[in-house]
């Protein structure tokens, strides 16, 4: 059933209008009230809305015209919008785990006013994108875990008091008795077999209560294990009751690894963080113009490779930050190579970009993409996370204002970028807004004074907020 | 950063309108801000608005503009720092700058305000009262919108109405340095020139002072209880 638009009566006493714009073409679909013309009379510039949902069949009257009011201007076909429109318009299936602010663009051909009738397809798809796949624990471990609650719980108070006494683990023990319940019997023969046993005890739980030894990890064979190291991997006192509803899970490597060398960074470094709020606006507007260019060569180009050049100036001028310690002796590294800390599902890791100073914007987007690609799927080489001489973080990557990363070992430094994001801001006295992004340094402040540390930053918010990078 | 209510006398259940002096806004940021404004009034997030602004030296082109009406070269804008901005308001090419108050009302004409020309009547009713508490008198000129003094035009209004919720509004020339107007032919009008309050009276003027008037002279004549602030109220400030 097709409907007439009408030039509309837009005052009592105006009698006609001229159409300035045509919003839509004939052949186009139209939700009800979406803005579908405008017109002008007297300084006034009107958006005038479909009165229905349907194909724009015919447009009567052209741009530039002016027309009394009640005119036909235009005919719409009645009927709702095509069903495959509004498929066109539901976001593609999720599907990488890196959720987060992935597009939620995909709302581009419906019109800018909100919109009455959303696509029902979307919310849902929305919220399955909202939840990054956590960390599964393995479904054995879970298995495990609960038929040890029943072997403690359901293990008769006797036997509970003989582990106590004899300081063994229920849950180490096969039980014969009814749900696997552990008999008298069985832990008698348990202990009596202990000394043999022991060494077939099913794979290590991490954290043993009163239990003999604790299992020694074995140390990576590069470093001479520190210290801390080992006081970091020492069980200590159980961190939980009997009784206590938990479940026990052992470290992967790679957890286990950034456990280690998280405690010990911080025993080794005296850690200080600055802040420096950064205008980011100009070097925004950079970006998008080389986007389109940059894609057209498969280069995603994010603000890092700009953060990258600005970091490399800074380290020129305050070489000690990209330098190590060695006893009582400063080594200044000669070659800059940016670490980019990337996260992973299962953990963390810090591809590094070799001779970052040698790279043009172009060079550092690459390899930005590149090794993040590869981090991803498990291809980096051994070299390429080693011999880093300064990281950058990404604290703002999920919206985060800031962070106080942990130096990287053997760095003395390291950068966290926060969310860049448009903010309220104090120019000429007067309120402008502008694209913001807080930048955090930890630095080793046996090495680097907060005065160094300031200027560092001040010098990469010049670079940053100038945006004349060296290409 | 008090906010103050201007209740005019029959303000009983009157809608309310928070008015907001922003000081230098850019143009762009000024579109955010409008474009915020609308969406959260359409929304019922926040109650209509009348944004109170200066922008940074920029000549703007209504819908119907005519460009040949911007007399420097692109080089001559450039080097007075001019931006050049195309708008989807209504009415021909006009200049803002340092020391003009610009009003953007975001308001809901309706239930009963639905009528353009009311619309743009009522503000330029509101204009002549403000610089008549100056000491100004200012006047409409039959076929020219904006209000006048002589021949000389000090106040421009460019409106642009989606679904009966205003957006742009006006500009009046407050200490306004307008040796810029020589750049274009304002509104396409050639026989008329301008003037602003400070040039009329002799002495620059507080602009926060203006706009508290504007507030609320806007108030009696549009019947709104008007909420003053000197800053952007926090829950309506620009998202990204």
């Amino acid at each position: 059933m097709s409907e007439e638009v009408k030039m509309p009566q837009m005052g009592e006493s105006i009698a006609e209008g001229t159409i300035v714009k045509w919003l839509k073409q004939v052949g186009d679909s139209i939700k009800r009230d979406e803005p579908l013309f405008e017109i002008s009379t007297d300084k006034v510039d009107a958006e005038i809305p479909s009165p229905t949902a349907g194909v724009l069949s015919e447009i009567k009257v052209k741009e530039g015209e002016t027309v009394p009011v009640n005119t036909v201007v235009a005919v719409i076909n009645g009927g709702a919008a095509k069903p495959t429109e509004e498929a066109k318009e539901a976001p593609p299936k999720p599907e990488t785990a890196k959720a987060g602010p992935a597009s939620e663009e995909p709302k581009k051909a419906a019109a800018p006013a909100p919109k009455q009738e959303p696509p029902k397809e979307e919310p849902k798809k929305e919220t399955k994108k909202a939840e990054p796949a956590p960390a599964q624990p393995d479904p054995g471990q879970v298995d495990a875990t609960s038929t040890d609650e029943l072997r403690r719980t359901r293990s008769s108070p006797l036997v509970r008091k003989i582990a106590e006494e004899e300081g063994v683990d229920i849950s180490q023990i096969e039980g014969t008795g009814i749900g696997g319940r552990v008999t008298k019997q069985d832990i008698r023969s348990f202990i009596e077999n202990r000394g043999a046993a022991s060494k077939e005890s099913p794979p290590a739980k991490a954290a043993e209560a009163a239990a003999t030894a604790a299992p020694a990890p074995a140390a990576p064979p590069q470093r001479a294990p520190q210290p801390s190291r080992a006081q970091a991997m020492e069980a200590g006192p159980q961190p939980f009751a009997e009784g206590d509803r938990v479940e026990i899970e052992p470290m992967s490597i790679m957890r286990r690894r950034i456990a280690e060398r998280m405690v010990e960074s911080r025993h080794i470094s005296a850690h200080v963080t600055s802040f420096m709020e950064v205008d980011f606006s100009k070097t925004a507007k950079l970006r998008a113009g080389l986007k389109a260019e940059y894609e057209r060569d498969g280069v995603k180009l994010t603000f890092l490779p700009f953060i990258i050049k600005a970091v490399i100036e800074g380290i020129k001028k305050w070489p000690i930050v990209n330098s190590s310690v060695w006893g009582d002796q400063i080594v200044y590294k000669k070659d800059i190579n940016v670490g980019v800390a990337v996260a992973l599902d299962w953990g963390l890791i810090v591809p590094v970009i070799r001779g970052a100073d040698e790279k043009s914007l172009l060079g550092l987007a690459r390899a930005v993409n590149d090794l993040g690609e590869r981090a991803r799927t498990k291809q980096l080489k051994p070299d390429e996370v080693q011999g880093g001489t300064f990281t950058i973080t990404n604290p703002g990557i999920f919206g985060g204002w800031s962070g106080t990363p942990i130096i990287n070992q053997p760095q003395v430094a390291i950068l966290g970028v926060g969310a860049i994001k448009k903010r309220p801001v104090v120019i000429d006295d007067a309120i402008a807004i502008r694209q913001i992004g807080v930048l955090a340094l930890s630095f080793d402040h046996r090495v680097i004074d907060g005065a160094v540390a300031d200027q560092f930053l001040a010098t990469l918010r010049d670079v940053i907020e100038a945006a004349e990078y060296t290409s | 950063m008090q906010a103050q209510r201007m209740v005019t006398p029959a303000s009983q259940t009157q809608r309310l309108c928070e008015a907001r002096w922003l000081a230098i806004v850019g143009y762009d940021d000024g579109l955010h801000l409008q474009e915020s404004a609308i969406e959260h009034l359409r929304s019922g997030e926040a109650p209509e608005q009348l944004l109170l602004l200066e922008h940074p030296h920029v000549f703007t082109l209504g819908r119907g503009a005519d460009s040949s009406n911007i007399l420097a070269d692109p080089l001559q804008l450039q080097t007075n720092s001019v931006e050049v901005h195309e708008t989807g308001r209504g009415g021909d090419v006009t200049y803002h700058g340092p020391g003009q108050l610009v009003g953007y009302p975001i308001i809901n004409l309706k239930p009963d305000r639905c009528d353009v020309h009311r619309y743009v009547r009522d503000l330029e009713e509101a204009l002549i009262r403000t610089i008549s508490e100056f000491g100004v008198t200012g006047t409409r000129i039959k076929g020219l919108t904006g209000v006048w003094v002589g021949n000389d035009k000090i106040a421009a209004i460019g409106v642009r109405i989606a679904r009966w919720i205003t957006s742009h509004g006006f500009a009046l020339n407050v200490n306004t340095d307008l040796s810029y107007f020589n750049m274009i032919v304002p509104c396409g009008i050639t026989d008329k020139g301008v003037t602003s309050l400070s040039r009329l009276l002799g002495s620059q003027i507080p602009m926060s002072d203006v706009a508290r008037v504007v507030s609320s002279q806007f108030a009696q004549v549009f019947e709104r209880e008007i909420l003053f602030s000197d800053f952007p109220s926090p829950a309506t400030s620009v998202q990204a």
